[in-house]
């Protein structure tokens, strides 16, 4: 009924093009273009909305359109240019290929003339998106180049000029490279013009793919529910408090928001936070639940009240909720700043800026240039310093509640980015669970998602001025440090890197409800007026926990780790719940440094105590801030080195070292694209590919000794088939044809040539006394006895 | 988890008597009782020279240790019983470099001497004046031990008797070898004329040189070679006949003297490949040091005289750069990390920039020989350092027998023993003059660079990481017979296979210890590292493994190992079972009993 009505809308808005529209887009898209022509608040995108229909139009080869593997439904062509040569990037030669370079509502995408080369490289095919496709908020910058000069566009209206080159460099760290000099003048200019307005030019939320996507796409949800803790009911945050046996009071006074549209549907908050205290500051200052320890005290975090010399009144209140943390076990807290400690989130994006620039590359040349200066470049742009800080803060936070036992409250302005990040990484630290691949995305949920991470404002989708200030990866940064986590300690993952890939991916990609709202508020008062149906159901998107709707089920195998360490199940009983239960026994390798055993408290004289030390214990933790930061560096140093001592356990407490070789560039995700740094036949999924070789021999001897129970026994009715493993995937093939960038890039770039650099010599500034040395002999005759 | 198994705890004690001696087993009551012991287990003719009680020695990173210190023959060994467990240093004497007192007796009647060892980390200890100054200190009694060549001693490789399986000399066979590459064959002999090393004493006896020319012509080219070492086949490709050819920088000089039995020398070789019309020649220095040669008499090959061949220079500098290079390196991780600028001070060392230069150069020569089918001659000045390590990793790239456990041997013994690598003067074996210039880490190089790729290719190689230490550290340990001398003839003459043993015979003893779990042998295939240092990184294992902070609780191969362990585990139940099914079918029997599978621990290491 909705789609009639909407097809009307179309015919009496621009009746005199529908027929024309009709040929290439189909009823479900029509609908969308309506939508998108609804929505488009600048009359600009109407305007261009509607000139780019007519490039539609003025499109020859309908047919070849057709050949467009178009996945999404909701999706509409903006404009078309034919005979585009896009650059093979490996070389400085000027050869490519030529095609369409089309521009839609969801994606920039090149079709090539040639026929699509069905190889075995679509294993790991993105449904929504191929590899010559770049969803539009997936692009970073858009160069225009002419002979040897390019030039950021930074958008506006280009007038009659229009680069020959279009360089585009996506945030997933492709680089594309179009010649426009052949294709007809109009066209280039159009598609030019269109691809950097929808690219670069602020747009309102509701242009977002994503809602076209939605309303014509209808997913189970009853499934996805069943998977992830979605952390959006009282339930979830009471099971998962139950789950780390936490003593705190859920709070479901916000569920229509009532309290405060920034403030979270449903959170924790220490039993002492009075019913009152919850709505004071708009929510700043209110500690919320992250975790708790199997002793009993918990982690907490908040945002951040600017204190006022004058008005004594919110320190008043601060004090009031630091007790009130300090209640929840044994009255101690320790408060942490991470504003004063930490990178801010104009830090950690000037620092990524200029880390990603080794790996957007242009050409060869450039490439064996920037190797020469390579390390020195690594440690000036910071990156990896500001992820070992990142690990540095979460570990001592893990120090306090394991070695200490006492709460904590990380506090930041805004509550929610290096909280965050800091909060999730000691949960992944001190839970197993959480390094399950479920539980990893139940982790997001709450933390992140729920936890109110302004995702939309810091990826800046909609290029709006105003929030270019609050653009920041500061997910990404969360998701490098989970790397370095995983590098250190695989076989404690469920899932894989190549999954952390993915993730990091998804984030640009317009569809999943994850990552486009600032907060519950947010998403929920877009979704609820975006609904197509009643006034009360919300418009049921897709998060990206969906992974079905990127990658069929062979691709996810790849998602899990095939040498992850399964918790050994003693009892099948357990099995029921499928959500592991918190382990008291956390496998401390505790012994050494267990604080004095509080047996002594009773209740009474506990409560007593606190009265008696509270606000100078209180105050002590609050006016110490990082003016002691060597000694903790070296407390932590401490703490890990007893750590290391212990025997291992991969369901127990996890800790990164934090010395220089350990923290690495995550080369999978940053390397992959780039051919001249491709191992052929070699990279990490050699080894995978053997391990899963191991894994299916080993299955398959399994199967065989259950096969033989039952013919010996009879009763014994088949074996319950295994959880697949990669082993399926990638065992088929020789793991020699796939090279280093396994899975994202096809072995059809294979070539039997080397990378050989080039400009070697220059790389070697021997100086000074080496530079003797340099001239000398090989050979230290008598005179060169020193 | 037993010391057995965890081989990344071993370095600490990475040539301690158990890993040499046959009776490697222990038993626990055993170990215990040695444990309690303060001197070490001594090997077959070991003897303790002397002993010092209450010697403390300054860990960088535990603190001072307060024990007993042992010197024998072959190591230093120093025990605290303090700790629990016992604190153990146990080092051969051979990784000394250098012993210095420190300073003069301080006030407290201290005297203290530092250790700089050849494997990337210094010692110090201190212990009390000898009140008694006729009496030598236990540190005197060291400086003599460490360096046994400089105070008329003898190497302790040589009095070393333990007796192995296998006799590692026999590893390497010049003969098996070229018959294994398929030599000789229509274009290539096997020629005597170096039987007594009369032709070239740096070189082996046994020579592959091209069908068509005499002995007497190659006496000829000897001539214009330096140090006679004339163009010989390393390596021939199975298919194209391309071959590795290694000689040493021709005598030009400053007159560009030429030699026209050298010009037709290196055309015949090159005709010897019927696939291709071109020669490289590659000269592995920086082509200003080529021709600052040309004063001493040297240079290269100039392309007017050499008709059809290309000369490409790699850039790869000379052994005094690479000695200056691991001496920064070493400041810059021992014996503790700046983590701030980690980078930028790896980078100031410029170590993995060499590694970079000498990988590019291999995979240069590897490239032209595979994919160009073209025939390459190698050379640097006198040809046996860089011109060792840049053949020897061309053929690991293009031979997968070289990525074997015994295939690696012969390529040690092949291009580095017999080809003449000055092992004795590179390394100073038992030689107090630790400036020395002829010492440089060239060796340490190829064996970095062959890491370098196994972690690159992860599965292309039959040994692992702890091979490459295992026999870094017996590079100087003085314990085998391997790496003594500097040539072939030397080795002879000295009779080392008679008095010594070879590293290969311990090694070859406990395959098992040295096999990768994860090695696929991809028969042909070519390996073409990737030489960007965006993969090439420092080799933590060998160079930071002193720090504890650095080492792994759990080394990841323990994992794969476990997943082979069960996979042999299953294998047997599967044939058990099919043992019984037949059994039990041949007697007909009808009764069921229980399933065996039931006691089966299900595998659960993985999802």
């Amino acid at each position: 009924m909705i789609e009639t009505f909407g097809i009307k809308l179309i015919c009496s808005k621009n009746s005199c093009l529908s027929p024309v529209v009709c040929l290439v887009v189909s009823v479900s898209c029509r609908l969308c273009l309506v939508v998108s022509c609804r929505l488009c608040l600048s009359p600009v995108c109407l305007l261009s909305s509607v000139c780019l229909l007519l490039s539609v139009c003025l499109l020859s080869s309908v047919c070849l359109l057709s050949s467009v593997s178009v996945p999404s439904t909701g999706e509409v062509v903006f404009c078309s240019a034919s005979t585009v040569l896009k650059y093979t990037q490996d070389d400085l030669s000027q050869r490519g290929v030529f095609g369409v370079l089309l521009c839609t509502n969801f994606r920039v995408s090149f079709v090539s003339d040639e026929a699509p080369t069905e190889e075995m490289g679509q294993l790991f095919k993105n449904k929504l998106y191929g590899e010559n496709d770049i969803p539009l908020s997936c692009v970073d910058n858009i160069y225009g180049g002419s002979e040897d000069k390019r030039k950021l566009i930074t958008g506006g209206l280009v007038k009659n000029k229009y680069p020959s080159k279009m360089i585009i460099h996506c945030k997933d760290l492709r680089v594309f490279q179009f010649s426009l000099s052949f294709s007809k003048e109009e066209d280039a200019k159009k598609i030019f013009q269109g691809i950097v307005h929808h690219c670069l030019e602020p747009k309102s939320l509701r242009c977002l793919f994503a809602f076209s996507y939605c309303e014509n796409t209808s997913y189970p949800e009853a499934q996805r529910k069943k998977q992830t803790v979605m952390f959006d009911s009282v339930e979830d945050w009471t099971q998962d408090m139950k789950r780390t046996k936490g003593n705190c009071r859920v709070v479901s006074e916000n569920s229509n928001f009532e309290l405060s549209p920034k403030l979270p549907q449903y959170f924790i908050v220490p039993k002492n936070v009075s019913d009152e205290d919850l709505t004071k500051y708009q929510g700043k200052g209110l500690p919320m639940w992250c975790w708790s320890h199997h002793s009993g005290c918990a982690l907490f975090k908040t945002a951040s009240i600017p204190l006022v010399q004058e008005d004594n009144v919110p320190q008043t209140y601060m004090e009031k909720m630091l007790t009130a943390v300090a209640h929840n076990h044994l009255y101690s807290v320790k408060t942490e700043d991470l504003s004063d400690t930490l990178p801010t989130v104009q830090d950690i994006l000037l620092s990524y800026n200029r880390f990603k620039q080794f790996f957007l590359i242009d050409n060869t040349t450039e490439f064996w240039m920037s190797d020469m200066k390579w390390f020195s470049s690594l440690d000036n742009c910071g990156w990896l310093d500001i992820i070992r800080q990142c690990l540095q803060k979460a570990v001592e936070v893990v120090e306090s509640l394991e070695k200490e036992n006492t709460n904590v409250l990380i506090m930041e302005e805004g509550g929610s980015d290096l909280c965050c990040v800091v909060s999730s990484l000691v949960q992944l630290m001190l839970d197993p669970y959480y390094r399950t691949l479920l539980g990893f995305q139940s982790l997001v949920q709450k933390e992140w998602v729920a936890g109110g991470h302004a995702f939309l404002d810091r990826s800046n989708h909609l290029h709006l001025k105003d929030k270019v200030e609050s653009q920041s990866p500061v997910f990404l940064l969360f998701l490098e440090c989970v790397w370095q986590l995983q590098q250190q300690h695989g076989p404690a993952f469920q899932f894989s890197e190549t999954y952390l890939t993915v993730l990091s991916d998804s984030i640009h990609v317009p569809v999943f409800t994850t990552f486009l709202f600032n907060n519950d508020g947010h998403r929920d008062s877009l979704l609820r007026a975006e609904s197509p149906h009643t006034q009360r159901s919300p418009l049921n998107c897709p998060t990206v926990w969906d992974w079905s709707v990127q990658f069929d089920c062979k691709a996810q195998d790849l998602f899990t780790n095939p040498l992850y360490t399964e918790k050994p199940k003693q009892d099948t009983s357990v099995r029921k719940s499928y959500r592991p239960r918190h382990l008291r026994q956390l496998s401390l390798p505790s012994s050494a440094f267990k604080t004095p055993p509080k047996k002594g408290f009773f209740k009474d004289e506990a409560d007593n105590l606190k009265k008696i030390l509270g606000v100078k214990r209180l105050s002590r933790w609050m006016l110490s801030p990082s003016s002691d930061s060597p000694q903790t560096s070296s407390s932590v140093r401490e703490f890990y080195e007893a750590w290391q001592t212990k025997p291992l356990d991969y369901h127990g407490l996890l800790l990164p070292c934090l010395d220089g070789p350990s923290i690495r560039v995550w080369m999978q995700r940053y390397l992959r694209w780039i051919h001249d740094v491709q191992i052929l036949g070699g990279g990490p999924v050699a080894m995978l590919s053997k391990v899963s070789e191991i894994l299916g021999e080993v299955q398959e001897l399994q199967r065989q000794l259950d096969r033989h129970g039952c013919t010996l026994t009879s009763n014994h009715k088949g074996a319950r088939p295994r959880a697949k493993t990669a082993a399926a995937v990638i065992a088929a093939r020789s793991s020699v044809r796939l090279s280093s960038s396994f899975p994202f890039v096809t072995s059809r770039n294979w070539s039997f040539k080397p990378a050989i650099p080039t400009s070697l010599l220059q790389s070697l500034m021997v100086t000074g006394m080496a530079g003797n040395l340099a001239d000398r002999e090989d050979d230290g005759g008598p005179e060169s006895l020193v | 988890r037993s010391d057995r198994s965890a081989h990344a705890a071993k370095p600490t004690f990475a040539m301690s008597s158990d890993n040499v001696s046959i009776s490697t087993d222990f038993s626990p009551e055993l170990r215990v009782l040695r444990d309690s012991k303060e001197e070490p287990q001594l090997l077959p003719k070991e003897s303790v020279q002397d002993m010092a009680k209450d010697v403390t020695y300054i860990c960088p990173y535990i603190g001072a240790l307060r024990g007993t210190l042992t010197v024998t023959n072959y190591r230093l060994f120093f025990k605290c019983m303090d700790r629990e467990p016992a604190f153990v240093l146990d080092l051969p004497l051979g990784v000394v470099s250098r012993v210095e007192k420190i300073g003069g007796a301080s006030s407290r009647g201290d005297v203290s001497y530092g250790l700089v060892c050849k494997d990337i980390r210094n010692l110090r200890f201190a212990h009390k004046q000898m009140e008694d100054s006729l009496r030598k200190s236990i540190f005197e009694i060291l400086m003599k031990c460490a360096f046994p060549v400089s105070n008329g001693l003898t190497i302790f490789a040589f009095e070393y008797g333990q007796v192995y399986p296998e006799n590692g000399w026999k590893v390497y066979d010049a003969q098996a070898e070229y018959k294994r590459q398929g030599l000789p064959n229509e274009s290539w002999r096997i020629t005597k004329v170096n039987d007594h090393y009369e032709l070239c004493d740096t070189y082996p006896s046994t020579l592959v040189v091209p069908v068509n020319i005499p002995d007497e012509e190659l006496k000829r080219v000897a001539a214009f070679r330096a140090k006679g070492r004339i163009p010989v086949l390393s390596w021939i490709h199975p298919e194209s006949q391309a071959t590795v050819i290694r000689c040493s920088q021709p005598m030009v000089g400053v007159n560009g003297k030429r030699s026209k039995d050298d010009e037709k020398y290196l055309q015949t070789i090159m005709d010897a490949n019927a696939q291709s019309h071109k020669l490289f020649i590659f000269d592995a220095r920086p082509s200003v040091n080529a021709a600052a040669n040309k004063m001493k008499g040297g240079g290269y090959e100039s392309e007017d005289a050499y008709q059809n061949a290309e000369l490409v220079f790699l850039d790869i500098h000379n052994i005094h750069v690479m000695r200056e290079s691991l001496r920064k390196l070493k400041e810059v991780v021992y014996p503790n990390i700046e983590e701030s600028h980690w980078f930028s001070n790896l980078e100031s060392t410029h170590w993995l920039e060499h590694i970079k230069l000498i990988l590019a150069g291999a995979l240069r020569i590897a490239d032209k020989v595979e994919s160009g089918k073209t025939s390459v001659v190698v050379h640097c000045s006198d040809g046996w350092d860089r011109t060792a390590q840049l053949t020897s990793l061309a053929m690991v790239m293009l031979d997968g027998h070289y990525r074997t456990i015994r295939g690696f041997q012969v390529l040690l013994e092949k291009e580095w023993l017999s080809f003449g690598h000055r092992f004795q003067l590179r390394i100073g074996h038992g030689d107090k003059n630790h400036t020395d210039a002829d010492r440089s880490p060239v060796f340490l190089q190829f064996i970095d660079c062959v890491w370098q790729m196994t972690r690159q290719f992860p599965a292309a190689f039959e040994f692992n990481e702890y091979f490459l230490i295992t026999i870094l550290d017996h590079l100087y340990s003085c314990l085998f017979g391997t790496f003594m001398c500097n040539s072939e003839q030397q080795r002879v003459k000295e009779e080392l296979p008679k008095k010594t043993v070879s590293l290969w015979a311990y090694i070859n003893s406990q395959p098992e210890e040295f096999t990768n779990p994860l090695y696929v042998n991809y028969s042909n295939h070519v390996l073409f590292p990737v030489v960007s240092m965006r993969h090439l990184e420092l080799w933590v294992g060998y160079y930071i493994r002193w720090n504890p902070r650095m080492r792994p609780q759990e080394p990841v191969h323990q994992r794969y190992k476990e997943l082979l362990a069960k996979r042999a585990e299953l294998q047997k139940r599967v044939e058990e079972l099919q043992r019984e099914v037949t059994n039990r079918s041949a007697s007909s029997s009808s009764e069921r009993a229980g399933s065996p599978t039931r006691s089966i621990t299900p595998v659960q290491t993985f999802v």
